[in-house]
């Protein structure tokens, strides 16, 4: 059974649909890609699972249980977290004290203070910085504050909202690499897009939104070789 | 891990140590001032003066948490404190004999403390109710619309309030029986003064001191707690601290009922202090009055926000009415003519507001960050331009 599903998905903001009959499965140690344009819906599908808005019809369930309309906190709790779009930092509070907001719902001071040694392992940049208030870092450092915040809740599934938006190419291969290592250490990743080609490349399967519809779907090689896709949105 | 540990305690201590200071310095005139202005000026009027400003510290202290610390705009604030006075003077008069109940109500003044604190803590919350869902200005202007009504409701349910005729009256204070003993009374062994307030100023003055000694404590861990943090988190922004399942309808609540519960416990003492409680003392010029405390003092920041409090009280209630009088006394001193000595002063009082905007203005001018800010952040703001400049150095030796 899918670790995270949603099944036909219409959400609205206000009276405009922003998504239409979505349907996505992601499997328990997967990286899953959702890729498409400005306005397709990927951030909306995103908060459609986190619970910062509610469906108007269609279902979403996580670990067998139906989330459809769980609040926020809740969900996270349950093991989803979220590095928001625009990596939503708290910007006047340091490195340090950022992760430690990531461990919110957590209780275990042992556990937590073991994932924080893991997070300064994966970013040892964050270490070197971690008394910095969070607003003063570099796009790259916040880019992987954000990330080692949303690990800090020790989430089943990841999700990760535009993580390569305004990163020099260096960056974003260290940040795709990164991506790769969380999976590998067993978190469940699903990850939105507009750079459709490193995406792809890393992601087991792979959705492509367009105005609000999935119209295409499959492993990220094959999408990668899909003419449609090419031309869309590799450029090619 | 373990360096991470100890450069964060180290930040703490340091921070720490401002505040003892801070503290002690307050503790100190705190004690000394009764004394030394009851020697000096062999009255109490200025022990009074000083317990109408701890009532103002208590406020502002209140206002703090959800100002400062959760980052909601409110601009109604004395609605709670109205509520909280009025929970006492109602309860604790003559009043309500005269109104549809025509029962005279006497409980005692340390139970109303705190069925003050919980009414207005209640009203906290049905406020925060229908805000949840506002930020920012929209925030404000509800909270503001709030303030107008709750004053304008004692205003007209005159019935059970007494409306313009405000209610006057209220029973003071006494120590419970066990309390008092050989040492109380005005006996050889007098130790304690005769604890039933009586409308003895210093009487007030110790309790106004103790209640904020208790707020300042509990505020404190409250700052420090799981609950601070996350107020911190909503104020730095809404959306990624729910992101961090923090559940941010409860968390603004309870910002909101515990910064009323603050000036409940001013609302009570105030009626007591006083004893005569009307609509005209809970006007928007108070709710202002005190967020100008706040932020002036250093928003975040309670020893800040304390200080602040009795700065303002001096420059509003001390400075600026005083001001014609000694302009008066000046003149004269210096041989005007009795003309232009009393023009001079009519000038001072119609300038009055202008004045106090002007130090406001100054003030904010000098120091936007409050006259004793949130060290935290600026130790954090210091921290990462001393890095940066590292970095910079280090950098300049790579090349």
């Amino acid at each position: 059974m899918a670790l995270l599903e949603l099944e036909g998905v219409d959400a609205y903001y206000g009276r405009i649909q922003a998504l239409r009959k979505v349907s996505i499965t992601v499997e328990r140690g997967e990286i899953v890609a959702l890729i498409g344009s400005n306005g397709a819906g990927k951030t909306t599908t995103l908060r459609t699972i986190s619970g910062l808005m509610h469906p108007t019809t269609g279902s979403v369930s996580f670990d067998g249980r139906e989330i459809t309309h769980t609040r926020p906190s809740k969900i996270v709790e349950l093991g989803i977290c979220q590095s928001p779009e625009g990596r939503r930092l708290f910007p006047r509070m340091t490195v340090l004290d950022n992760l430690v907001m990531g461990a919110y719902t957590r209780n275990d001071k042992a556990a937590i203070a073991s994932d924080m040694d893991r997070v300064f392992t994966l970013f040892p940049r964050l270490q070197e910085r971690r008394t910095q208030i969070a607003g003063t870092l570099s796009g790259g450092e916040q880019q992987m504050l954000a990330m080692g915040r949303a690990l800090m809740a020790k989430p089943k599934v990841m999700m990760l909202d535009e993580p390569s938006l305004g990163l020099a190419p260096i960056l974003i291969e260290t940040i795709f690499s990164i991506v790769r290592e969380i999976n590998s250490q067993g978190t469940t990743v699903l990850l939105v897009e507009q750079n459709a080609h490193k995406a792809l490349e890393v992601a087991n399967r792979g959705y492509v939104l367009e105005t609000g519809v999935v119209v295409q779907s499959g492993t990220g090689r094959e999408l990668l070789a899909s003419e449609e896709v090419q031309k869309a949105y590799l450029g090619m | 891990m373990s360096t991470s540990v100890f450069t964060r305690l180290h930040l703490r201590d340091r921070i720490r140590d401002r505040d003892t200071a801070v503290y002690s310095i307050l503790l100190i005139l705190a004690l000394v001032f009764p004394m030394a202005s009851i020697y000096a000026t062999d009255g109490t009027a200025l022990v009074s003066q000083a317990t109408r400003a701890g009532t103002f510290v208590l406020l502002a202290i209140g206002l703090n948490v959800v100002v400062g610390f959760a980052g909601l705009l409110d601009l109604g604030y004395a609605a709670f404190y109205a509520i909280g006075a009025y929970s006492y003077a109602l309860f604790a008069s003559t009043q309500l004999a005269s109104s549809p109940a025509h029962h005279a109500f006497h409980l005692p003044f340390w139970l109303m403390l705190f069925v003050a604190l919980f009414v207005a803590a209640a009203a906290g919350a049905v406020l925060g109710f229908p805000t949840l869902r506002l930020r920012g200005d929209y925030l404000a202007i509800v909270t503001l619309g709030f303030g107008e009504i709750v004053p304008q409701l004692f205003y007209n349910f005159d019935q059970w309030t007494g409306g313009i005729n405000a209610v006057g009256g209220i029973d003071q204070p006494t120590l419970p029986a066990w309390i008092q003993g050989p040492w109380s009374g005005d006996g050889p062994f007098q130790v304690v003064r005769n604890f039933n307030f009586g409308g003895d100023p210093v009487a007030f003055y110790v309790l106004i001191c103790i209640l904020i000694a208790a707020a300042i404590i509990l505020v404190n861990n409250l700052y420090r707690s799981r609950l601070g943090r996350a107020w911190m988190a909503i104020r730095e922004d809404e959306v990624a601290a729910a992101a961090m399942g923090i559940n941010t309808v409860t968390t603004k609540l309870l910002a909101f009922g515990i910064g009323a519960s603050f000036s409940g416990f001013a609302g009570a003492f105030y009626g007591a202090n006083v004893s005569l409680v009307s609509p005209d003392s809970f006007l928007f010029i108070v709710s202002i009055t005190v967020l100008v405390m706040v932020v002036l003092g250093g928003m975040g920041n309670i020893s800040g926000v304390i200080i602040g409090a009795l700065v303002l009280y001096y420059v509003v209630y001390y400075l600026i009415p005083g001001l014609p009088e000694n302009v008066r006394s000046l003149a004269n001193s210096i041989g005007l003519s009795s003309e232009t000595t009393r023009s001079l002063a009519d000038a001072t009082q119609h300038l009055n507001y202008i004045i106090y905007g002007g130090i406001l203005v100054a003030m904010m001018l000098l120091r936007p960050q409050g006259l004793l800010p949130s060290r935290v952040r600026e130790q954090e703001l210091k921290h990462a331009a001393v890095q940066e400049e590292e970095a910079a150095v280090e950098m300049e030796h790579a090349t």
